[in-house]
């Protein structure tokens, strides 16, 4: 059932706001505490917030089933992806072949303590991102399905 | 009453047991540290992440990250696959 | 013996989560007990790792440079993913389980089908 005015308010002015700490946790993974698993439960919280304060049919409208588990279906195809062109560089499988090259995320870190830099670690934010949506979609699903198998019990 | 007693007595056995196993830990001391002496001397250095969890769980060990990823991707599907709903509106056909 | 605390910890919960699992009738108390063994065996593993006077193994702005290990909280984090997983899939079988037989007493949930 809806919720009174202020808490459907209330709702509409944090989601946007947890999506976007959520994403700062996934995209600082290689910097502070956190990374992809810890971030994506994060939003999945925030989507919960928006399931309980507006009612079932009218979230079915915006949260589609279809397009989450298309999300998670990315999710891990694409960190399997990035493991594996590491092959087509002539090295193993999962080796970290943008650190220390200077491409895309390549800066180079001496030993010490220092203050952070955002482009440095290779493949880890890749990575961090790939699972970041993964654990977004899948936890959503989760539920979403679950709240569908009560809705014949009038709650 | 005597359900009670065996209960207990199983209890107090079983806690005494691991209780005596407890106290040979030493906390704050561990005892082979030689591996991960290495991933904090070279470890920033070689993926050049500050954060030295994210590097051993997603560059040294991310072979296992690989199956903990698959391990929620199944179960999530399984939990996708019980709440199915049939063609007449059924949750699941009865035999 | 106060300097052990996080292992006598460990122990309590143990038993705390076997004793739930075999003596409830509730199959939701029996899944928390599953639950609670979970978090007994990760307690355990992050406490094996632990330096006397040590900071979080992260080299932005630290304090110090004595750090406590890194491999027993990347094992840790693999393990409550894992724990998350299990937990959802149980829980929907109770709810199924609950729908098809009406109650949640596992002595009432025993006949087969057929």
């Amino acid at each position: 059932m809806r919720m009174s005015r202020i808490v459907r308010t209330a709702a509409d002015i944090l989601y946007p706001t947890i999506l976007i700490f959520g994403l700062y946790i996934v995209a600082h993974g290689h910097l502070t505490p956190g990374g992809g698993f810890q971030g994506g439960a994060v939003i999945a919280t925030g989507g919960a917030l928006v399931i309980v304060a507006y009612s079932y049919k009218e979230v079915t409208g915006w949260l589609t089933k279809n397009v989450l588990m298309g999300q998670e279906v990315i999710g891990l195809f694409g960190f399997i992806g990035v493991g594996l062109l590491a092959l087509a560089f002539g090295q193993v499988f999962f080796f970290n072949y943008l650190a220390n090259s200077g491409s895309l995320f390549g800066i180079p870190v001496p030993y010490g303590i220092n203050a952070g830099e955002l482009y440095t670690a290779g493949v880890i934010p890749l990575m961090n991102f790939a699972v970041g949506i993964e654990v977004w979609g899948g936890l959503t699903i989760v539920i979403l399905y679950m709240l569908s198998g009560l809705e014949k019990e009038e709650c | 009453m005597k359900k009670m007693l065996v209960v207990g007595a199983s209890l107090l056995i079983l806690a005494a047991f691991f209780g005596v196993i407890a106290m040979t830990f030493s906390f704050g001391s561990p005892k082979m540290t030689d591996m991960d002496d290495y991933f904090l001397r070279y470890g920033q250095e070689q993926t050049g992440s500050n954060n030295e969890c994210t590097a051993v769980v997603f560059d040294f060990r991310g072979f296992d990250t690989l199956g903990e990823s698959t391990v929620l991707f199944c179960a999530i599907i399984g939990v996708a696959l019980i709440f199915r709903k049939m063609q007449g509106g059924e949750e699941y056909e009865d035999e | 013996m106060l300097w052990n605390l996080p292992f006598i910890t460990v122990v309590v919960l143990t038993l705390i989560g076997l004793v739930t699992v075999l003596l409830k009738k509730n199959i939701i108390k029996i899944l928390m007990g599953i639950n609670i063994l979970n978090s007994a065996v990760n307690l355990f593993i992050v406490a094996l790792g632990y330096r006397a006077g040590g900071v979080a193994p992260i080299f932005t702005l630290a304090p110090s440079e004595l750090m406590v290990l890194p491999t027993p909280q990347a094992l840790v984090l693999t393990s409550i993913v894992i724990g998350v997983a299990t937990s959802a899939l149980v829980l929907s079988f109770a709810m199924v389980l609950q729908k098809k037989y009406g109650t949640v007493d596992i002595d009432k949930i025993r006949r087969l089908n057929g």
